[in-house]
């Protein structure tokens, strides 16, 4: 027998990060939700007085703007020089380093290689992932707040989102915010059924991360980006 | 009552036209329309141009006092739709006081002049009146092969749009084909028809959509453009705000069964038959910008929401393209064949994503995984 696996934990995920996630999450879900009712209003209001489509497009307008906010507020958030949360983790194939982990991942997933990953910060694949999900999601923002903005064409929103109706019409608009809803639904089982699989495999807790921020590794060197990280997620120097 | 000026009387004697430029106060008065019909009209375009009540006197002085402007109104890639909707206004106040108050020297389908005479008609109009005459344009321009699909007299219309709305004072596109090329540029757009303001992009060009447009816009437009001097504000588009600043949607008298999640399923079924929301059977109303829930069809007897069916999203650009199927909320995606929207093809994705997955977890279950001490770093 091997000497027994020391694992050490990181702090991957710092509480803001955290944060962003769940009201994302929780936004995505009300929206999807309340978006589906808007598009096939399956619900039935019993008097002309129950206000019960106005409250789904309220839900769906508020759940709106709690997404944007959470999106923007981890941009900002991205810009800190955390080892695990800068906006250089989003970028892995920049570096050799991240494009060596991506090819062990992607080796992983179609079964050539039978090596188990462990990455420790974001999961190469899944941050490129990611990086896609914000451009839907941006796309999301300017298609609904430029179907949205259309109840007031006077308004700053309207002359703001101008080069969008400029661009298709609302028909088509409607029709690609439609597409984003299932791209999105399609990430949410990539992701659920990724963190699942990695945290099986790598047994470092990668479930319970996003609610505790701490990961574990029998790994004996960190990195992020080429740089080596120590526990709580600072970068150090490495020592050649 | 109203004050025509002596020298008016001269300068049009001089003109030598058969209608002299009296006074429009005037002339409906020899026509025989009450004073009381006149201010009512003047009261009614007041509304419709959302001007507050208050300036009904100011719109009657203005056109008590104005001249009759001249007028050519030229047919093209069109159904004459918008002419019978103006021709056939039941109602005579609002229909027959603007044909009154405009001296419409060529329309090709009501005046009495034909072949050659026609033509000098039109060009006498155009050469005496340069920037003066005001051009109503229905119909699409049809560009493709130097426009040779659309003639007129033998001459192309794109020719004739050239010559007659780039001297014109200003340029009204009346209905969806003239403003945005309609129908006739429906895909694939066989004559390459597109709107006035893209076939003669110099010209001053007011856009009064609609498949017709409504007679009381018309009216309206020119109205303003008598008390005002100039052409009303326009949004984006080239549309009248007053008319087209506001979503059908929104001042939908059905928008209450909208908001109460009140719906027709079916053509005629018990919902349908108490006027909720025709949200479900495809209405374009969350889409279209148009007066039609205020300012309403046939002296605002009706118009297609009150009538029980949707809107069609007639007055918007790419109609026909964008706003089908009538009958659905949104519209085909192209390449996947008749009849998929977006959401079956999204559907199909994410069944397909969770199929490719569950594999995966399945053959991963079945695969005997490196033990992590053989990989360990270090």
């Amino acid at each position: 027998m091997s000497e027994p696996l020391v694992f050490k934990r990181y702090y991957v995920w710092q509480l803001p990060v955290r944060i962003c996630h769940w009201i994302s999450a929780l936004s995505v879900f009300l929206l999807a939700i309340s978006g589906f009712l808007i598009g096939y209003p399956v619900i039935a209001g019993s008097s002309p007085e129950s206000f019960l489509m106005g409250w789904v497009r309220f839900i769906h307008f508020v759940a709106g703007y709690a997404l944007i906010i959470s999106v923007i507020a981890r941009l900002l958030w991205s810009l800190n020089d955390h080892c695990f949360s800068g906006w250089r983790e989003y970028f892995p194939f920049l570096t050799g380093e991240g494009r060596k982990e991506m090819l062990v991942m992607l080796k992983y997933y179609f079964f050539i290689d039978r090596k188990t990953p462990d990455s420790v910060g974001h999961n190469p694949l899944a941050v490129t992932a990611y990086v896609g999900l914000f451009l839907i999601f941006f796309g999301m923002f300017v298609s609904g707040f430029a179907l949205y903005a259309e109840h007031a064409p006077g308004g700053t929103m309207y002359a703001m989102l101008k080069p969008a109706y400029m661009l298709m019409s609302t028909q088509i608009m409607r029709q690609y915010h439609h597409l984003g809803m299932w791209l999105i639904i399609c990430f949410i089982i990539n992701h659920i059924y990724s963190v699942w699989l990695i945290d099986i495999k790598e047994k470092g807790g990668e479930i319970t991360s996003i609610f505790s921020g701490y990961k574990y590794t029998s790994r004996v060197h960190v990195f992020s980006e080429g740089k080596e990280c120590d526990e709580n997620g600072c970068f150090i120097k490495v020592k050649k | 009552m109203s004050i025509h000026k002596k020298s008016e009387v001269a300068e049009t004697a001089e003109h030598g036209l058969e209608t002299p430029g009296f006074s429009v106060g005037e002339i409906l008065k020899q026509r025989g329309v009450s004073r009381r019909d006149f201010l009512k009209f003047c009261t009614v375009m007041t509304a419709a141009m959302s001007l507050p009540a208050s300036f009904a006197p100011s719109v009657a002085q203005a056109l008590d006092e104005v001249k009759r402007p001249t007028l050519v109104w030229l047919n093209f890639q069109d159904c004459t739709g918008d002419s019978e909707a103006l021709l056939r206004a039941a109602n005579p106040t609002v229909g027959e006081i603007i044909l009154d108050i405009l001296s419409v020297d060529y329309h090709e389908t009501i005046m009495a002049a034909a072949g050659h005479q026609a033509d000098e008609a039109l060009e006498s109009t155009i050469t005496k009146y340069k920037g003066k005459y005001i051009c109503v344009v229905e119909g699409s321009i049809s560009m493709k092969d130097d426009g040779v699909y659309g003639c007129t007299s033998g001459k192309t219309h794109l020719e004739i749009a050239r010559r007659v709305c780039g001297s014109a004072a200003a340029t009204i596109a009346i209905g969806t084909c003239a403003a945005y090329g309609g129908i006739a540029a429906a895909v694939p757009n066989p004559t390459g028809a597109v709107g006035v303001k893209d076939a003669v992009p110099g010209a001053t060009v007011i856009n009064l959509p609609g498949c017709p447009c409504n007679a009381d816009n018309l009216t309206a437009t020119i109205v303003h453009y008598l008390v005002f001097g100039k052409i009303p504000a326009m949004d984006s588009k080239g549309r009248p705000l007053f008319a087209y600043g506001k979503r059908i949607h929104d001042n939908c008298e059905r928008r209450p069964h909208f908001d109460a999640g009140q719906y027709v399923e079916h053509w005629g079924d018990d919902a349908h038959r108490k006027g909720f929301c025709l949200y479900k059977m495809g209405c374009k109303g969350p889409g279209t910008f148009h007066n039609c829930p205020t300012q309403r069809y046939n002296e605002k007897t009706s118009w297609p929401v009150a009538s029980g069916h949707g809107c069609a999203g007639c007055s918007e650009p790419q109609f026909w393209d964008s706003m089908g199927p009538m009958y659905k909320r949104l519209p085909n995606v192209p390449g996947f064949g008749i009849e998929h929207t977006a959401d079956q093809i999204g559907l199909g994705m994410a069944v397909g994503v969770a199929s490719a997955f569950a594999v995966h977890g399945v053959v991963t279950a079945l695969r005997r995984d490196k033990k992590p001490e053989e990989t360990k770093e270090g």
